[in-house]
């Protein structure tokens, strides 16, 4: 084990950003124009560091497995995107996100990375209005904001539900802009398979061209990952059906450290499963619990009588409802953190209280907004004797105004409308904290090879909050990585352009052309998507929202065992000289055998529970997370070793110099 | 429900395709058309036989990947929504469901259910985007404000998803629904005011060589767009062009 150097610059937090900006090499522009650079993933990360890039002058490839950068699962993200304005003037500061952020991490993230989030939070709005992102606006044409979980301000900024989508158009304008200029060259429906590494440098990428299914050799001075998150080694998450650990997995097993793989979101409001069938669940954005009310009924009959249809909820008055989360966290109520959101949910499912067919599901329930703004609204109408059935109208125009787009999601999936009647909701996986470990410059293990957003471990601890990943997408790409990479490049300005005749080149594309070999030439029994689904079904039974060691050790060695069976029953059709969809899995689900193991031998080390991870051996009396922070205030980054089981662990101590460490309360 | 699916197969780009049927049971309402077509892929690999290839991704309507013409009709007969958010309570038990590729010059097939549609990224690189550098060097996001109507009006046609629904809905396989979304996103914009002009000039200079068909005002893509976007852009599209066209 050794110590990892994060490279943290010194002097105070506040000036730590500005003077390592001021201290770090340039690159001169016509030196620029000879170095290139592989950007893996073109999601809010990869898209707008993309565009960066090229806009300074260097030649840029961009990868991406869809048929557009445009449609990177980003894309999807809903609710909106923080920045320390402090428009509302409600006493919002970047010391204040930055803070929450810490606190929101359960105090597992690093100090200086997240106060530079915060400090460049407010530009990525002034950025991305100037480049055409419609806001939502008031009336007087300044930009509106709303409140997320675990804070006490307002600072979200979004567009309806999809503020991820017009964002990510942004970045995509932004990225097209340098495609027109030459300056970018896209290889959409294109997946990276292998990274190669030359003299200790990262010097390229092998990928194959999904279409002709051709490999192909790409070369440049620096590789950056931006390929997110790997919440599908779970099978059912949020997740796109294409998201995939592939590119981190290959750099990780080419040297790269794998930072808390145990750190998983579990999202409190996601529809919940309907049957066996199921491909994917989906999100209901958490601005949802800005208006809506999380409850249960308070008697274990009614919550039977729902689940055998014998009751509605609607027959239930309020005094026979438990708003449990109310309940529990008065302060916070409805808007705490995922994390607590989520096992909240759980715990009440779980004593018999869910409210569908299968039990899990609690209510999210809009009756109390749709009331409140509709007496509002008469009353800014001028009519101050409202009938209920006038109220009911007005209030519903200002939820459809809001939120309308998620109301017609959830209307097309579940068939029932939920202006009528409460949403039911359930926790699912949505977001993965942990990922490839990089120090404070956004670099991994290998020098060259950067990784930004999701794919790294970096901001958001052990626990997310709402409206913070589009920020630190962004704030990767646009405003970090153009920098510290630069320091990097300018060592390179030498080098010249890397040739991909080399035996490190060959090396790498053959050991490519094996793996694919082996898959298509299988012919074993099974698809890759019953592998999927067993590897899912053992994840989140024993590696989900609640751990033990006991279910952490069996789950390695099941894990183990499926990926032994994977290789040996594996059916691929098609061949590789053609799209072939099922390779495409197969190559992923590969990736996601091993990760799924070190997932799993990272949560049975973290013998405490922090923010996602939940150990059940560790928590309070009223059934919070309890931390140790004598023992586990680090950051631990897996290397590999041949095999994912038996993997070497770093640590990287984190230090609180400017926040004082305290056990999370939302009471 | 037991159903009959006669589905689009086409080995590659070069090679003829032809519509084959395939018996299908045990579909339940509660699955979505995508989720139908994966049981059916499970089915033909325990057979031995090739899956059939279809787009998807985000599977929650946002993405703009799945695409389907079904029945005749992209994205199905359901209303405002896409392939993968179309739910199989919207059959019966015996139907019989012709499932197609979008069909259009400027969408060449790639393989059976695949098209590809790179000629609306390309639509956007002529100049699609504002042209402001990424560093962050802006004015304060509150400088210039911004009536919410016309912001409103500016995001309802930045939702477009690029799926292509409105090309394979139009019997021209014109592209402007599309196009005039991204010309109106900006125009409506004090930001996007400054490169109008060219813009829609150079939007429609490309969506022309790409061999998209003109329009001739039938509406059908407005009906069949997943996400609603109005005619009024494509209103307003023309009336940037004639100007920009004056203006040279």
């Amino acid at each position: 084990m050794s110590i990892l150097d994060s490279k943290i610059p010194k002097g105070p937090l506040a000036d730590k950003w500005t003077k390592h900006k001021n201290d770090i090499n340039l690159v001169n522009p016509a030196n620029k124009r000879n170095i290139d650079v592989i950007m893996v993933g073109t999601g809010l990360a990869g898209g707008s560091a993309a565009a960066t890039l090229a806009e300074l002058g260097y030649n840029v490839k961009t990868f991406c497995y869809q048929d557009s950068p445009r449609r990177a699962h980003s894309i999807a993200a809903q609710g909106g995107i923080n920045a320390a304005k402090n428009y509302q003037g409600d006493g919002d500061s970047t010391y204040r996100l930055f803070y929450d952020t810490i606190k929101g991490g359960d105090y597992r993230s690093r100090e200086a990375n997240v106060y530079r989030l915060a400090e460049v939070s407010a530009n990525i709005i002034d950025q991305c209005v100037a480049q055409g992102v419609p806001f939502a606006r008031e009336y007087g044409g300044m930009l509106d904001n709303r409140s997320f979980g675990g804070v006490l301000v307002s600072r979200t900024f979004y567009a309806k539900g999809q503020t991820g989508q017009q964002l990510l158009l942004g970045a995509y304008a932004a990225m097209n802009r340098q495609i027109n200029r030459g300056k970018i060259t896209p290889y959409n429906r294109h997946e990276m398979l292998d990274l190669v590494i030359v003299d200790g440098k990262a010097r390229g990428i092998i990928a194959r061209d999904l279409v002709t299914g051709k490999i192909e050799r790409h070369s440049a001075h620096a590789v950056v990952i931006a390929s997110g998150g790997y919440g599908n080694v779970f099978f059912l998450s949020t997740n796109a059906m294409g998201s995939n650990v592939t590119a981190s997995w290959k750099i990780h097993k080419r040297g790269a450290y794998f930072a808390n793989p145990c750190y998983t979101q579990i999202h409190p409001t996601c529809i919940p499963v309907s049957g066996d069938h199921q491909s994917k669940l989906t999100l209901m954005s958490e601005s949802l619990r800005n208006d809506g009310r999380i409850w249960v009924p308070k008697k274990k009959e009614d919550a039977e009588a729902i689940r055998n249809g014998k009751k509605k909820p609607t027959d239930l008055s309020a005094e026979e409802r438990d708003y449990y989360l109310e309940r529990r966290y008065p302060s916070f109520g409805n808007l705490v953190p995922r994390d607590v959101a989520s096992r909240a949910a759980k715990e009440r499912c779980d004593a018999g209280y869910g409210v569908n067919k299968t039990g899990e599901a609690v209510y999210l329930d809009f009756a109390s907004a749709i009331e409140r703004y509709g007496k509002e609204q008469a009353a800014i109408h001028g009519n101050h004797n409202p009938s209920d059935a006038e109220i009911k109208k007005l209030g519903t125009q200002v939820i459809e105004s809001k939120y309308g787009n998620l109301f017609q999601m959830y209307e097309k999936i579940v068939d029932e409308n939920p202006y009528e009647t409460p949403m039911m909701i359930y926790p699912a996986v949505h977001y993965t904290m942990g990922g490839v470990w990089v120090d404070y410059n956004l670099q991994s293990t290998i020098p060259g090879c950067y990784v930004t957003g999701e794919a790294n471990f970096s901001d958001h601890g052990a626990n997310r909050l709402g409206a913070s990943a589009l920020m630190q997408g962004l704030a990767d790409g646009y405003f970090v990585l153009p920098y510290t990479i630069g320091d990097y490049l300018s060592k390179d300005i030498k080098t010249g352009k890397i040739s991909t005749e080399t035996k490190e080149f060959d090396e790498a594309e053959s050991r490519v052309r094996e793996l694919l070999n082996k898959l298509v030439n299988n012919n074993g029994t099974h698809s890759v998507d019953y592998f999927h689904k067993k590897l899912g079904k053992i994840m989140w039974d024993k590696c989900g929202m609640a751990r033990n060691a006991e279910d952490l050790k069996s789950a390695m060695s099941e894990i183990r065992a499926l990926r032994e069976e994977f290789w040996k029953d594996v059916k691929v059709p098609g061949g590789m000289d053609e799209m072939n969809s099922e390779l495409e899995k197969a190559t992923r689900v590969a990736d996601f055998l091993e990760l799924g193991e070190l997932f799993a031998k990272d949560a049975l080390h973290r013998n405490e529970s922090c923010g996602g991870h939940f150990r059940e051996e560790y928590q309070t009396e009223e059934g919070e997370a309890l931390r140790d922070d004598e023992n586990f205030m680090y950051v631990a980054a897996w290397e590999y070793t041949g095999d994912p089981g038996n993997e070497v662990l770093h640590k990287e101590e984190l230090d609180y110099e400017n926040i004082e460490v305290k056990s999370r309360s939302y009471k | 429900m037991k159903l009959t699916l006669k589905i689009w197969r086409q080995k590659n780009a070069n090679t003829k395709g032809e519509l084959k049927t395939y018996p299908i049971d045990g579909i339940e309402g509660d699955m979505s058309f995508l989720e139908m077509l994966d049981v059916l892929n499970e089915g033909l690999i325990n057979k031995g036989e090739e899956p059939v290839v279809f787009d998807h991704d985000c599977r929650e309507g946002i993405c703009g990947s799945c695409s389907l013409q079904i029945n005749g009709e992209p994205h199905g007969p359901d209303r405002l929504i896409t392939t993968c958010q179309l739910h199989m309570r919207m059959f019966k038990d015996g139907d019989t469901i012709v499932i197609e590729p979008f069909r259009a010059t400027a969408f060449p097939v790639i393989k059976d259910l695949v098209v590809d549609r790179s000629s609306f990224d390309r639509i956007q690189q002529a100049g699609g985007f504002i042209s402001v550098n990424t560093s962050g060097n802006t004015i304060d996001a509150n400088a210039i404000p911004v009536n919410k109507h016309d912001a409103d009006e500016s995001f309802n046609a930045a939702t477009c998803i690029g799926c292509g629904a409105c090309v394979a809905a139009c019997k021209n396989a014109s592209a402007m629904l599309f196009t005039s979304a991204k010309v109106s996103q900006f125009a409506l914009l004090p930001q996007g005011k400054t490169e109008a002009t060219e813009r829609v000039l150079n939007m429609v200079a490309q969506m022309d060589k790409e061999g998209f068909g003109n329009c001739s005002n039938t509406g059908a893509c407005e009906i069949e767009c997943p996400k609603g976007i109005s005619l009024e852009n494509i209103a307003r599209m023309n009336r940037e062009y004639l100007g920009a066209s004056i203006k040279g």
